[in-house]
């Protein structure tokens, strides 16, 4: 049995997790600017029109994609806060804090791009449906967390009071998933399940590419951003004070 | 596009605008933060390599 393995406790130092996410950035990079390249021309010139909606369902290109993220960025916030929280790790919640001005953005583009899109599908910019209702509660779920974070000014006490908020607001994210199939709601089903795609496949490629792409663009921002946090906090810390002086 | 240039195109702006948005402040921040805590300096294999080649000479 082979005896090397990958040391993760090691990475949840931030004095060595800050080179590695600095080696991964133009990697995440480079791979977000090709996928977005390939995503958005799938999307606009090999996709066929919609025989009911016409174009205006290419919105969905970036629509579905960007709630998704929303979605996801919450549950990744909520995991890296209380790994944060529960361990005392730093790294976790700076992570958590990173993410979270990421998923407040996607979470927002969705709810543009799918008020765009309910104009000419619908008839409307806005219903309080089920689940446009409570997409807009995890939009301020983000601004709660990203505030209740700035007005604290100890960055550990921020951090379990945002791990708190974070936590209780997961609850909101199955909501969400399932309020189209618990409500009846203006909004349409899932786009793809498991087992059934309704969408032909030049669609689909279109929409799994550019949600890769957002995947990517995140990761890259998040790096970015943790690497700006671990800086900002730990700027008295042996490790980089002995670099500075 | 069919008469929905003002959805379709408004969706993508708004998505761009944000996106690029994000990534300009990102940008700043890192810049500012480089002025209070300069780049630490890590120590790679590289370094570490040309360091005892250096002290070998000595």
């Amino acid at each position: 049995m082979s005896t090397r393995r990958i040391n993760w406790y090691k990475y949840a130092a931030p004095a060595n997790f800050y080179p590695l996410a600095g080696k991964m950035i133009p990697f995440f990079t480079v791979v977000t600017v090709l996928l977005f390249i390939i995503g958005l021309y799938v999307g606009f010139f090999v996709a066929p029109t919609d025989f009911q909606q016409g174009e205006s369902y290419r919105i969905i290109f970036i629509h579905v994609p960007a709630a998704w993220m929303g979605m996801f960025l919450y549950v990744l916030m909520a995991v890296y806060a209380a790994l944060g929280w529960a361990f005392n790790a730093r790294l976790g919640s700076m992570m958590a804090t990173a993410i979270s001005t990421t998923g407040a953005i996607f979470t927002f583009i969705s709810l543009v791009t799918g008020s765009l899109w309910g104009r000419p599908a619908w008839g409307v910019y806005w219903v309080w449906d089920a689940r446009m209702t409570s997409t807009l509660i995890l939009m301020f779920l983000y601004i709660g967390f990203i505030s209740l974070q700035a007005s604290i000014d100890d960055p550990r006490r921020a951090d379990r009071a945002g791990a708190v908020l974070a936590l209780v607001g997961l609850i909101n994210v199955p909501i969400i998933y399932f309020s189209v199939q618990w409500w009846n709601t203006l909004h349409q089903g899932a786009t793809f399940t498991a087992r059934s795609f309704t969408m032909a496949p030049s669609m689909l490629s279109a929409m799994l590419i550019l949600m890769a792409a957002c995947w990517m663009y995140s990761i890259a921002v998040v790096l970015v951003r943790v690497r700006c946090i671990i800086r900002e906090r730990e700027r008295e810390a042996p490790w980089l004070a002995e670099a500075v002086a | 596009m069919g008469g929905y240039g003002f959805y379709v195109w408004g969706s993508y702006g708004v998505t761009l605008v944000l996106l690029g948005g994000e990534v300009l402040m990102l940008l700043k921040r890192r810049r500012a933060v480089a002025r209070i805590a300069p780049e630490p300096k890590v120590e790679t294999r590289k370094a570490k390599f040309e360091a005892a080649m250096v002290s070998d000479k000595l």
